[in-house]
């Protein structure tokens, strides 16, 4: 299933970004998340697959300590970005989700112009000292999410006024735009129509040189055009975690194989 | 086929050191935190304070100072017939029983020998209510057999006697007072000493009438309890009806057009039309107009009707929007004509959100003061209107409305009697609404 | 209360006519209801309803035209000169009717007998030493034409009465047997119910437009009767309030506005930072626990009664901004001031602007939230440039509703702000407001001729004028805002 692939990319490092071991999520009583242990690579597309509910999201979520705003998630277990445990008692959510980005499975641009957007993440980090400089990081950053040339002559008209693709794709560049190491998306792709969300999945594909990439996607078809490693979660466990040609060609797990040919989900 | 190395060297810091920024970047969010917390506190205080100032001078209300000693009633006065009917007896006025009860009460403050030298008689009659006679006459009346024997008499004792024993008078103020003396507070002071002056519970707070401007010891609710629940009553059924039906036509059959629209942007700006206006609205159309009697029950409830009908409009279609459509499928689906849907079936279903929304829309109207006050209803008044529907046209004053005359006397004994009745609009209020609590508690459904 | 009677008659036969109609359609099918084309009661209802409706509607149409012919009558009999004013007229039928009633009351209690009163006739000028000591309180000195009036009053009145008795009765019955003859098996009564129930609904909903036209024709009629009296440039631009009672009345809109405005600003500078403050710390940081003790805290403040609110700017609030604030620093003695009121009103306003930026925070999608605290902002980062910026409509919205709530209300003024009508920037002085002297115009002994009077009605539309352009506005605004995230 390799030929799926849009493009190959050369990867230079594969050193382990974020390492999450034993994490299990209780959403009060119910466990949602049980015993996982996974590793991010630098310079790859991490996809999480599974049928829903199955914990994908929510171990995606933990990935940015999101789950801090829902009262009644509590999360155990380590997760190292770079050999650092986010979950200190020490560590700032606000300075790790500016490492950390976050694209969600709905467009959810803010009710701003195009390139308040975009600049809001600078903006609130203080990432620029000049106007100048701020403009510069709002083209490149759009740039890097393919969407300054549709959009270059009206920066100042709302983001909410764009297609869904387009929205999609400002949310991107809105969360390249603080300069992440990994970028997280949740599905960001299941609200889009089919031309859409291959523009978006060639973008995946480029920015995977720049940051770690995670993708939630229950389609299984996008897991195998867009990632190198590949994460299946059944009911809370994770139940195979491999390099994503294996996953889709070779399952070891009957649980990963029923689920590939559909008999299950 | 592009290669291309990884972009950007990530910058590594690490997430356990604030930098400088990060740092009031968190604590703009304490303050901010904290700025919500004050606003809570503000509000939560200013409640505090609210209900401390009105239960502090209000809850001595319901005690009052009794005067409490035995005496003979003589029958040569009260009864020159000696036959023992009412209306004979009734041509006693006031002034004699004045005179009985004044003699009693000095032989029995002179018999405990109680009296301090140099106090005169006055003095002694002096702390008692003028009121207290009537409320003897009263009594002698209701049970003409009284009349011969030896009676326990409960006498009103005068407001300041009274404003003594709760603080508002002192020593020092009653030499400047043309109402009272400092020898008066002393022998009040003896008799309570003696178990001839008692503060007990007074339910006359709460049953009597208003009384003058002279005897705020005396001065009651009664009339102005009746007056609000007969208001109460014609919202309720004129209100209630009118209301329901609106929200019935508006929500299930209404068709979409600008007519429609009109009346709904129409409903949603009446009820947020201030309440005087409903005032001039009832002056001129029900009295001035229609010559409907001043300070009548009926003008105030129809007032007050149309006041609550916009309130009980948008809380019924909210109760009626809660019946999800499938239920109304159901019954047009074997047959039910749509009148049937919603009768039968929508609007039981809707009912405890309809009664709820009705309680609280009556507990609002029950409040209400500034519309009262220009249709009359601020006279004052001694007398209990009659059973309605007549006496929905008899004079009568309303609970808030007292309220707002008490505040409005010189003397500041009836400070404590405004606050004391706002402690009893209170406790209605809080009925209403835990019914209103109880019933949606109780019948909530969720779809 | 023969109308009340007549009403419970007509009630009475509406029941018969249900009972009759509802069998008469069952007896026509020989006892098989299922040959009916709707079921039983409904053949009762059409009945109740022919006999109830019409009857009843012309007995509310009488009591309306009633007075007004009986009026036309009286004031013939008066044999007023032609060029009468309308308040010489009114004053006229004011007297008669102070009489009417008297001797209405004197025939009912039995202080005075017919023949009594119709000897009066030859010589009325004892007439209303009688009335008194019958124990009426008038003291109308009673001349023969207004006895001639009274007697035309009275005889009118009693004459219509009865005829609307024998009117209404007749046309309730006439309903029975139009009902009862209809009632056929193949009759649709449930349709003809059904059409009469969707009118009396349709009626209902159109009260509200009744009540409306009500308020601005009252208003609207008193206020020109007003105009007539009065000059319109010294009411709106005048800058002096002083009513006297000789004429020569100023009576300028202006300080009247001012201490208006000036109070609700204050309390919108209480009311609005608190109450917007509290509902963004309970939407946003609040645990459920926290949110379940507060928020219906915070609701008591809303169902108080304003007079309680009164009550406590009066007796605490007054007095101690008066010792510790206003005394102190000079700037006056008095416990009633601006200053009281608006914070009094602020407190009563807290409530409500919390509930209306409550409902209208918890509008902004979540997803707005997320996105903006999955790039990292703080929470109060994501309050202050997402959340209030998107909400803000709405806000703006909730504000001027309750604005337009501190500008109509009443009974704080009343006893908060003083009757002082004055122009000035002390908040510590006190001043009055348009509320504060409506009541005071219209309550007590008023004489509706006067300008004195009639200014309350011109006062009464300015404050519904501008408090309906405020709602218009607010809920034009409200409902574009949540139209927008629906």
């Amino acid at each position: 299933m390799n030929d799926m692939r849009i493009v190959e990319r050369l990867v230079s490092t594969n050193e382990i970004k974020i390492a999450a071991r034993d994490v299990n999520v209780h959403y009060g009583s119910s466990h949602a998340l049980k015993g996982v242990d996974v590793d991010i690579l630098n310079g790859h597309v991490t996809a999480f697959i599974g049928p829903s509910g199955c914990g994908k999201s929510t171990f995606l979520r933990c990935l940015n300590r999101m789950n801090d705003t829902i009262p009644s998630a509590k999360v155990t277990g380590s997760i190292l970005l770079d050999d650092e445990d986010i979950y200190d008692p020490k560590v700032d959510p606000v300075r790790l989700r500016a490492k950390v980005g976050m694209v969600f499975q709905k467009p959810n641009p803010f009710p701003k112009s195009i390139y308040d957007n975009v600049a809001y993440g600078p903006k609130i980090h203080g990432l620029t000292r000049s106007r100048a400089e701020l403009d510069e990081v709002v083209e490149t950053s759009l740039k890097k999410a393919a969407l300054w040339n549709e959009v270059k002559d009206r920066l100042h008209a709302p983001g909410t006024g764009l297609s869904g693709g387009q929205q999609q794709r400002l949310c991107i560049a809105r969360a390249v735009a603080t300069s992440p190491e990994v970028l997280l998306m949740d599905e960001p792709c299941s609200a889009l129509d089919p031309i859409a969300t291959a523009q978006v999945e060639e973008l995946i594909d480029e920015l995977r040189t720049q940051f770690a990439v995670v993708i939630v996607t229950h389609s299984m078809q996008q897991a195998a055009r867009v990632s190198q490693k590949t994460a299946f979660f059944h009911m809370g466990n994770l139940v195979e975690f491999g390099e994503t040609g294996q996953i889709f060609t070779n399952p070891h797990d009957p649980r990963t194989e029923s689920y590939i040919s559909g008999k299950i989900g | 086929m592009t290669e291309r190395t990884a972009g950007a060297t990530p910058r590594r810091t690490s997430l356990m050191q604030l930098d400088a920024r990060t740092k009031s970047r968190n604590a703009a969010e304490a303050r901010f935190k904290a700025y919500g917390l004050g606003a809570i506190t503000i509000a939560l205080l200013a409640l505090a304070m609210l209900m401390f100032s009105i239960f502090s001078t209000g809850s001595s209300a319901f005690r009052q100072t009794y005067a409490t000693f035995e005496m003979m009633l003589p029958a040569e006065t009260l009864d020159p017939k000696g036959n023992r009917d009412p209306a004979e007896m009734a041509k006693v006025t006031t002034i004699g029983y004045q005179n009985v009860l004044r003699g009693g009460l000095i032989e029995a403050v002179r018999s405990a020998g109680i009296v301090p030298d140099g106090v005169a008689d006055s003095d002694i009659t002096g702390i008692l209510s003028p009121e207290a006679a009537a409320d003897l006459r009263n009594r002698v009346l209701a049970n003409p057999e009284l009349v011969g024997t030896v009676v326990d008499i409960d006498a009103l004792a005068h407001g300041r006697i009274d404003g003594y024993f709760k603080g508002r008078v002192t020593m020092q103020s009653a030499e400047r007072d043309g109402n009272i003396t400092p020898q008066r507070l002393q022998l009040a002071q003896a008799m309570t000493d003696n178990g001839l002056m008692a503060i007990r519970f007074n339910w006359g707070f709460v049953t009597k009438p208003d009384a003058s401007d002279q005897r705020p010891e005396a001065a009651g609710l009664g009339v102005a309890i009746l007056g609000s629940l007969y208001m109460m009553l014609v919202v309720l059924v004129l209100a209630v009806p009118i209301g329901v039906a609106a929200s019935i036509y508006l929500e299930e059959f209404a068709p979409k057009n600008r007519w429609v629209d009109v009346i709904e942007v129409n409903i949603s700006n009446l009820a947020a039309v201030p309440s005087i206006v409903f005032g001039i609205l009832g002056l001129a159309i029900f009295i001035n107009f229609a010559h409907l009697p001043q300070s009548a029950p009926i003008v105030g409830g129809l007032v007050l009707t149309l006041m609550t009908v916009p309130t009980i409009i948008i809380s019924t279609r909210a109760a009626l929007k809660a019946v999800p459509p499938s239920i109304r499928d159901a019954a047009l689906g074997i047959g039910a004509s749509r009148m049937q849907s919603v009768f039968h079936h929508v609007l039981p279903l809707a009912m405890p959100g309809i009664l709820t929304g009705t309680i609280l829309g009556l507990a609002q109207a029950l409040g209400e003061t500034a519309p009262l006050l220009l249709i009359g209803m601020v006279a004052f008044v001694r007398d209990y209107p009659d059973a309605p529907p007549a006496g929905l046209f008899d004079p009568a004053s309303a609970l808030p409305v007292q309220i707002y005359n008490w505040t409005q006397r010189a003397d500041p004994a009836f400070v404590e009697r405004a606050s004391g009745a706002i402690i009893v609009l209170l406790a209605f209020l809080l009925v209403m609404n835990a019914i209103a609590i109880i019933l949606r508690r109780r019948f909530e459904r969720r779809w | 209360m023969p109308l009340f009677w007549t009403f419970l008659i007509v009630l009475a036969i509406a029941a018969l006519a249900f009972v009759l109609g509802r069998r008469g359609a069952v007896a026509r099918t020989a006892g098989d209801s299922r040959q009916l084309h709707s079921l039983p009661s409904y053949y009762g209802w059409y009945s109740f309803i022919l006999a109830a409706v019409p009857a009843l509607v012309v007995m509310i149409m009488w009591i309306f035209v009633q007075p007004i012919v009986v009026e036309m009558r009286t004031v013939s009999a008066l044999d007023l000169p032609e060029a009468v004013s309308t308040a010489d007229q009114n004053a006229a039928m004011r007297q008669v009717r102070t009489v009417a009633m008297a001797v209405q009351d004197a025939l009912a209690s039995g202080a005075m007998t017919k023949d009594q009163l119709a000897a009066f006739a030859t010589d009325p000028a004892p007439m209303g030493q009688a009335l008194r000591d019958a124990g009426s309180s008038m003291l109308v000195t009673v001349t023969p034409t207004l006895y001639n009036a009274v007697d035309v009053y009275l005889g009118t009145s009693n004459m219509l009465a009865w005829i609307m008795t024998v009117v209404i009765i007749g046309l309730s019955l006439a309903g029975v047997f139009v009902a009862i003859s209809r009632c056929r098996p193949d009759f649709r009564a449930r349709n003809a119910v059904e059409k009469v129930t969707m009118s009396i609904l349709v009626m209902a909903s159109v009260i509200a437009i009744f009540t409306t036209v009500a308020i601005v024709v009252s208003m609207v009629f008193e206020t020109t009767n007003f105009f007539s009296q009065h000059s319109w440039i010294d009411f709106f631009f005048g800058t002096t309030w002083s009513p006297a009672f000789q004429g020569q009345s100023q009576l300028g809109l202006l300080p009247l506005l001012w201490g208006t405005l000036y109070i609700s600003f204050i309390a919108l500078l209480v009311a609005v930072p608190v109450g917007l403050f509290t509902a963004i710390y309970l939407s946003e940081y609040a645990t459920r626990r926290m949110r379940s003790i507060v928020k219906p805290l915070i609701e008591i403040l809303a169902g108080i009664p304003t007079i309680v609110y009164g009550l406590f700017a009066l007796i605490t609030v007054g007095p101690l901004l008066r010792d510790y604030f206003a005394q102190p620093l000079g700037l006056g003695t008095s416990g009633s001031s601006v200053m009281t009121a608006g914070l009094v009103m602020g407190i009563m306003l807290i409530p409500f602007v919390s509930s209306l930026s409550d409902d209208i925070i918890n509008a902004v999608p979540q997803s707005m939230r997320d996105a903006s605290l999955g790039l990292g902002a703080t929470p109060s980062e994501t309050i202050r440039q997402v959340i209030v910026p998107a909400a803000l409509p709405g806000i703006v919205g909730a504000i001027l509703l309750a604005a337009s709530r501190a500008i109509g209300e009443t009974m704080i003024v009343v006893l908060g702000a003083g009757a002082a009508a004055q122009i000035g920037l002390n908040p510590f002085e006190a001043m009055t407001t348009i509320t504060v002297k409506i009541v005071s115009q219209l309550t007590g002994d008023t004489d509706f001729n006067s300008p004195e009077t009639l200014v309350a009605f011109a006062l009464g539309l300015t404050l519904f004028v501008i408090t309906l352009g405020l709602n218009i506005v607010a809920l034009y605004i409200v409902r574009t805002y949540r139209e927008q995230y629906e």
